[in-house]
């Protein structure tokens, strides 16, 4: 089956999406974008890859009747979890690995007493990752680097205040072996790791002959990637030929067109851009503007928020929904916003309504770029990371009325933050058509496992 | 920042581009100039500092006075890589992070020492000029050296042209002060009288080179444009925005120039780039608002490589419009020096200037507009973003935004400039292709 992938490389995450040769979405793929653009990538389409065929498997399933059908269903919800799972594992293998070598060059400081607090950690995250999966649907981010971080902090403070040692001898050689990890392009045998995430989650369920069926014919579907077009904030640094590369700004306009084709005015903040656009009745950019040298109000204005608040990114704009007497922040500047932060906390302020005033000062950025770019009209979507956050949402909203009246559409999607890489894959449907396509060349060698590497010169600076 | 290294590693590595004669010709026109000027108090000539819009260079010379111009200077020291420092010495001095970055890299050029582009010191002046064409910083600007260098200045107040026409009022009251405080003023600093007849013949030097320099401005209309009416643009206004009106050296540049430029329409040739001829042209376009200098070559290549032609450009008509029709005229020098001040881009409303890029959108068949807005000059970014929607509502050609600034390297962002630029251009291209699609 032949595949048509968009990659929109973000300053935060990189996205991908497939489509088919009807254009129609097979699968999507995020991940965090790392000091690795190539890896970046090439995870992402992995992941869309993964993505479409459980997608396709499960539409296989939902032909399915009889008996078996609705075990097979639920088989299959909790197949992708364990497929997570096993994926989670690997990784984690890799790393265990990548720390002991570390260690074991890092002179003095690799003790006895480090190397075994190492391994318990490692240990004890190996054990809790199942309920991480299976049990528990409400973790925070599907990235290896969130949920290996925050379970490796959770036990490396525990044991390190146990046994008497530096939280700091056990962070190094983390910190350095996720960076180094997250850079590494590990080979992705698809068909094995759905075997054994199968077989974790118990015979019982795939009694039924189809679904042992259903199971090799989506490790066995073949998915070509025909054409490939990337974009985003990171496409300048990528090896992709000049030709498949489109700016975010058309991918965004194009995306959100498809999605909703009424829409004549986008808006997208992402995590150092803010855009708003205008599309014509064809999805074509007509006119736009763009944040210039300054990234406040963009998405990395809420994460810098988050980090003065100790709370996570998708922790802000409930909290902020909470408000009942939003402050008025004046500070467009994140630098500055972080200082009225902390003054207000200090004038004993609600956190929810500091937020709720900071919610609406980026906005209004993002108000100013719309009236410059030629205000709103008919239709308005609103794309990118931030469309996550539901205090953004909806302070936009009041405010697209307030300023262009309330007989607009405002949509906001679930799959916002793929409407760069929809436009893109759209783009690569475009030039495949027009016998013109490109593809996704990774130029670093897929390893299987963990990396050879040269031992560090100075274990003082391991 | 890889990328930087390997890019400029292999342009290191290309052969340079040969130079026309009349590159070499302005280069010798120029370096004798800032030796005129070198050896100015040497040679007992008197030094007068002046702004482009609305200089008198006829006049100045008529007096055997020369010319300095505080805003080439700047842009020459944005160019060669020294406005961050003069202007980080004029903020130490006391001004403002918001001032215009043409006026601190001036004071901090001055503050280091007053060297000139050749590396020679720049005169001090026996006289400021001011002569004033809607930039209300240049008198601050002057004010300013005036405290400096305690010499006496003169100024000549020119009416903004807001109904977008030269009324006889207008004429006469500029001629009136050029007769009553100027030529006077001039006269006591040189210690000459004017000499009618050598204006006079100054007056019909410039008509001879700006009737060439417009040949070279409407040879853009040609498929493909022998020039490039911006970056390439920027450099065959040097003489005549500078020193040389008025001067044979200009004649024979200019005319050189023309000849030039109408033997590569002749070849069927495109303009020539800092790596060379630009190949074939893909997009055409009119810009407005001064270039950034400091990343000059930089900015250009982010166009010459998408082979993006600037077909005409309203920033190099700030020293003259020539191609509207004025000229310089021997028959009523006073009257045209009028005339000439009064019409100067900088000195033409809102309405005038969407008139004028409209003009250049249609009669160059541009395919899309740009404006790049400059921090430091509101005189020029002013109403911009309204000329641009005015601008594609009657021609319904694509504007674009970009925005940098003339001399403050901190506010050229080499990354968001190429990727509004880039998406710019993909915008052209997809506007075309659904224009083409059934």
């Amino acid at each position: 089956m032949k595949v048509f992938v968009g990659i929109d490389l973000g300053s935060t995450t990189t996205k991908a999406v497939l489509l088919d040769e009807n254009g129609q979405i097979m699968g999507r793929g995020i991940t965090n974008s790392r000091s690795n653009y190539e890896v970046a990538c090439a995870v992402a389409r992995d992941e869309a890859m993964t993505s479409a065929r459980f997608n396709y498997l499960a539409r296989a399933l939902q032909e399915l009747k009889g008996s078996g059908a609705e075990a097979a269903r639920v088989f299959e919800s909790r197949l992708l979890q364990a497929f997570r799972l096993a994926l989670y594992l690997d990784e984690l293998a890799a790393l265990r690995a990548r720390m002991i070598e570390l260690v074991e060059t890092a002179g003095e400081r690799a003790t006895a007493s480090l190397r075994g607090a190492i391994s318990d950690i490692l240990d004890e995250m190996e054990q809790n990752a199942p309920s991480l999966f299976l049990e528990n649907e409400g973790r925070r981010s599907d990235f290896f680097r969130d949920l290996a971080g925050a379970a490796f902090l959770t036990a490396a403070e525990r044991i390190s205040s146990a046994r008497g040692l530096r939280f700091e001898a056990l962070a190094w050689p983390f910190d350095r072996a996720i960076l180094d990890i997250e850079s590494e392009l590990r080979a992705l045998d698809f068909q094995a790791v759905l075997s054994r995430a199968a077989q974790r989650i118990g015979p019982e369920a795939s009694s039924d002959n189809s679904l042992p069926r259903a199971l090799e014919q989506i490790g066995n579907q073949s998915l070509e990637e025909a054409s490939f077009v990337g974009t985003g904030y990171g496409r300048q640094t990528l090896p992709f030929p000049k030709a498949a590369v489109r700016s975010e700004i058309l991918c965004h306009g194009r995306g959100a067109h498809r999605l909703f084709p009424g829409t004549r005015t986008v808006l997208d903040i992402g995590g150092q851009d803010t855009k708003a656009i205008q599309v014509d009745e064809r999805g074509v950019v007509t006119s736009f503007q763009m944040n210039d040298r300054c990234a406040a109000g963009c998405g990395r204005y809420l994460g810098y928020i988050a980090d003065e608040l100790s709370l996570g990114l998708h922790e802000l704009g409930p909290l902020a929904l909470k408000s009942c007497s939003p402050a008025r922040i004046n500070s467009t500047c994140t630098v500055f916003a972080g200082a009225e932060l902390r003054e207000r906390l200090a004038l004993g302020e609600k956190r929810e309504d500091i937020l709720a005033g900071l919610h609406r000062a980026i906005i209004l950025r993002a108000m100013s770029l719309l009236a410059r770019s030629g205000g709103v009209s008919e239709e308005f979507t609103f794309t990118g990371g931030v469309c996550k956050n539901p205090m953004a949402c909806r302070v936009l909203g009041e405010l697209v009325c307030e300023n262009y009246g309330d007989q607009l559409t405002i949509n906001i999607h679930p799959d916002s933050i793929y409407m760069g890489a929809l436009g893109a894959a759209l783009f690569a449907l475009d030039d495949w058509r027009a016998g013109d396509p490109h593809l996704l060349r990774i130029s670093q060698q897929r390893s299987s496992g963990v990396s050879e590497r040269e031992p560090s010169a100075c274990a003082e600076c391991a | 920042m890889t990328l930087n290294t390997s890019v400029q590693k292999s342009q290191a590595t290309v052969a340079p581009v040969p130079k026309d004669d009349s590159q070499k010709r302005q280069k010798r026109m120029i370096a004798d100039h800032f030796d005129r000027l070198a050896r100015a108090k040497e040679d007992g000539r008197k030094v007068v500092y002046t702004f482009v819009p609305g200089n008198l260079t006829e006049l100045i010379s008529a007096f055997e006075m020369l010319p300095v111009l505080p805003e080439i200077n700047a842009l020459q020291s944005g160019m060669r890589g020294k406005s961050g420092g003069y202007i980080s010495e004029a903020e130490r001095a006391g001004h403002s992070e918001d001032v215009c970055s043409y006026v601190k890299c001036d004071l901090g050029m001055l503050k280091s020492g007053n060297i000139g582009p050749t590396g020679k010191v720049l005169p001090k002046p026996d006289l400021l000029l001011l002569s004033y064409t809607g930039c209300f910083t240049f008198m601050k600007w002057f004010e300013i050296l005036q405290q400096e260098y305690r010499c006496p200045v003169v100024m000549l107040h020119v009416p903004y042209q807001a109904e977008g026409r030269i009324t006889d009022e207008m004429r006469d009251y500029v001629v009136q002060q050029l007769i009553s405080e100027v030529i006077p003023a001039m006269e006591q600093v040189s210690g000459r009288k004017l000499d009618a007849a050598t204006l006079e013949e100054k007056m019909r030097l410039s008509a001879r080179a700006e009737n060439a320099l417009v040949r070279v401005w409407e040879s853009a209309r040609h498929r493909p444009s022998p020039i490039d009416g911006y970056f390439g643009g920027v450099y065959y206004i040097g003489p005549i925005f500078s020193a040389f009106r008025g001067t044979t050296d200009a004649v024979l540049y200019y005319e050189e120039l023309a000849a030039e430029v109408e033997d590569r329409i002749a070849r069927g040739e495109g303009p020539t780039t800092p790596d060379g001829p630009l190949g074939p042209e893909r997009y055409r376009l009119v810009v407005e608002g001064p270039p950034n200098w400091t990343s000059f070559n930089e900015f250009w290549r982010m166009f010459s490589r998408e082979r993006a032609v600037i077909v005409a450009s309203t920033y190099t008509r700030v020293g003259g419009l020539y191609d509207l029709g004025f000229r310089h005229s021997p028959a009523d020098p006073i009257r045209s020096l009028a005339d000439y001040c009064l019409g100067c881009y900088t000195n033409r409303s809102l309405p005038s200037r969407v008139d004028l890029l409209e003009k250049y959108i249609r009669d160059y068949a541009a395919d899309g507009f740009l404006i790049n807005s400059v921090k430091s000059c509101n005189s020029f970014s002013a109403g911009q973003l309204l000329i641009l929607r005015e601008l594609e509502k009657r021609t319904g050609v694509p504007g674009g935004f970009i925005e940098s600034d003339l001399v403050d390297p901190r506010y050229f962002g080499r990354a968001n400039v190429e990727n509004r630029l880039q998406s710019y251009l993909q915008m052209l291209d997809s506007r075309r292709s659904s224009r083409a699609a059934p």
